[in-house]
């Protein structure tokens, strides 16, 4: 928790602990919630007899993912970035997802990742095991051009072994055609 | 491709030659010119034969069943009823009633007789030519008495190869990846069965993930992919031992290995930095040599019978197609010239025709070209088709087949595309592999 001060993505992430708490909207993610004040009564005016308004209860809960840990790269960070079709690219819209991850691991400087490489199942097993992994490193460069050492990088490719998406259809061949960094270790 | 039916006694080759082409004339009025059958035809119709039960009690029946089932999913024959038999009884010692034969059409007739002695099963088989009342062949089996089935694949062959004057391919085993657990979450397991789905057994535990197993030409050594989160592994298997031994250590993935025809070498493809290339491996020495450089994906490598060159699978001109090369790497070069995307190149083993999986508008089809590129035909379409293997006389394909959603299943088809059905496996398979026939 001492580290948790020194990150622009952990203030981002206070902040957004916080106004998720006040909106009280987000199940998913621990919210801490904060005593609403209520303004002090004028000393003017004498106690009235009826009882004060209820006053809202305050709970605790844990705050938001360690900052460091896989739980705070998959949620806060992202973990997987998507490709065209046929195409091992880095696209324009996965590009801010990549930044992120490459200043999270620039930040994180033990965390060893394994970038896995997956296809969709519009293709025959061995070609989809090299498109995969020309995907997987395609990120692997891409984290390398942004500062991130390359011994910290491996990458694998799962072909179209392990879709995201058991559906069939665009919209599930396009949440198959990924990569995936994986944290294998140096995760606080 | 001109294969023809090896001439039989004369009034069944007329027959049959002449029910392939004008089967209503045939059937009211046998010619008497004698017209080679071409089998690659798409018009073949399939011959009239009559199996009955085998004399020697149920493994009698249960042998001239297998022989007939055989014959049936060849699409080259047709089993009669046994209902419709009118001579009943039959054994191997004496001469048939052909006329009861005749009267029901029965072209071909397949007896014989099961002996079991001193612990040793001997089966005696002969096949008649009905309308020439000729025998065509006699052989007697011996066996021990649980290789019943074996016997029945055998004497099959043997049928199959006296009628049609080619090798037959029953006497073989499929190894394939027997799949469960659903879609995204499945198990993969490294499976063996007979051709016809019977005796179907694991050979690994589903602890990782196995693909693309392939067999050797001496049909008792295996080779397959198997991928773990964090690697790759290409492993050499051997059927009889159960001794298994990984090809090795690589920087890099491994994968899409295959033996050369000789079984002394295995053409693989080791990625690099996301780039794929062809590589094959002395299995003696242990040396392994580059034969691809391109900075595409190079893949899918498969030795002609002759072992001098390798049809494989590229991305270097901008889409998946196929190119063949020396086996030593040289003189490579695009085959594939249709619109569409080819992969999974496979040499038929009789050198005639290259299978292949291709993607157009959408479909996937099971397809042969000559290895020139030449003479592309489609054998199959749907959502996806992938993954041809050939049965070792080069007659029929097996392959894997999707639904949308579905788990995948294996199917067949033979050269020219008319016989189409699924194989008598009722599990979901992938990536099935055709031994050579059993020795």
């Amino acid at each position: 928790m001492v580290r948790s001060v020194n990150g622009n993505t952990v203030f981002r992430l206070a902040l957004v602990g916080v106004a998720a708490a006040s909106l009280a909207a987000c199940a998913s993610k621990p919210k801490p919630t904060y005593p609403t004040q209520t303004p002090p009564a004028t000393q003017a005016q004498p106690p009235r007899t009826e009882l004060p308004p209820a006053q809202p209860g305050v709970s605790q809960q844990p705050m938001g993912a360690l900052p460091g840990s896989t739980q705070d790269f998959v949620v806060n960070v992202g973990d997987r970035v998507y490709f065209d079709t046929d195409s091992h690219d880095v696209r324009e819209d996965a590009k801010p997802l990549l930044d992120a991850q490459s200043s999270w691991l620039r930040r994180y400087g033990s965390v060893a990742v394994r970038i896995e490489g997956n296809a969709d199942e519009r293709g025959t097993r061995e070609y989809n095991l090299a498109l995969g992994a020309r995907r997987a490193n395609s990120v692997r460069d891409y984290l390398v051009s942004h500062g991130v050492t390359a011994d910290r990088i491996s990458t694998i490719s799962f072909g179209k072994e392990q879709p995201l998406d058991a559906g069939s259809g665009e919209e599930s061949w396009q949440k198959n055609r990924n990569a995936r960094t994986a944290i294998v270790s140096g995760a606080r | 491709m001109t294969k023809t039916l090896r001439t039989l006694s004369r009034p069944t080759a007329l027959l049959f030659s002449l029910l392939c082409a004008i089967t209503a004339l045939v059937l009211a009025a046998p010619a008497r010119a004698e017209i080679q059958l071409n089998v690659n035809r798409g018009d073949v119709q399939p011959l009239p034969v009559a199996v009955p039960a085998f004399g020697g009690g149920q493994v009698g029946a249960d042998i001239a069943e297998v022989i007939g089932a055989n014959l049936q999913r060849s699409g080259l024959f047709r089993p009669l009823d046994p209902a419709s038999f009118v001579e009943k009884n039959l054994t191997a010692a004496v001469q048939p009633r052909f006329a009861d034969w005749k009267t029901i059409n029965a072209q071909g007739l397949v007896n014989g007789q099961v002996t079991v002695e001193g612990g040793k099963l001997r089966v005696d088989f002969r096949l008649w030519d009905v309308f020439a009342e000729q025998q065509l062949l006699g052989l007697q089996f011996t066996s021990s008495p649980e290789n019943w089935r074996r016997v029945a694949h055998k004497i099959s062959d043997a049928v199959y190869e006296r009628l049609t004057g080619e090798k037959g391919y029953f006497d073989t085993r499929v190894v394939f990846v027997a799949e469960s657990g659903g879609r995204g979450k499945t198990i993969k397991r490294l499976a063996i069965m007979d051709q016809d789905g019977a005796n179907p057994s694991y050979l690994t535990t589903g602890d990782s993930i196995v693909m693309t197993p392939r067999f050797s030409s001496n049909s008792q050594e295996i080779t397959y992919m198997s991928l773990r989160p964090d690697s790759s592994t290409i492993y050499l298997f051997n059927l009889e031992t159960a001794r298994r031994e990984s090809l090795g250590t690589f920087q890099g993935m491994v994968f899409a290995p295959r033996f050369s025809p000789d079984g002394g070498k295995v053409a693989f493809s080791v990625e690099r930095g996301g780039n794929s290339d062809i590589f094959v491996m002395n299995l003696s020495s242990r040396t392994s040599t580059r034969l691809t450089s391109d900075p595409a994906i190079d893949t899918s490598a498969s030795f002609s019978p002759d072992g001098s060159k390798i049809v494989f699978n590229s991305d270097r001109g901008g889409s998946p197609q196929l190119y063949m090369m020396g086996a030593d790497g040289s003189g490579q070069r695009r085959i594939s010239g249709g619109g569409g995307r080819y992969t999974t190149p496979v040499w038929s083993p009789t050198g005639e025709f290259i299978a292949f999986t291709k993607q157009t508008g959408g479909e996937f089809h099971i397809g042969v070209m000559r290895p020139d590129g030449s003479d592309e035909r489609l054998l199959t379409t749907s959502y996806l088709d992938e993954g041809p293997t050939w049965a070792p006389n080069g007659r029929v394909l097996m392959f894997s087949r999707e639904t949308p959603g579905g788990p995948p299943k294996l199917w067949s088809v033979d050269v020219t595309g008319r016989i189409l059905q699924p194989m008598p496996y009722p599990g979901a398979g992938s990536d099935p592999a055709w031994s050579p026939l059993l020795n």
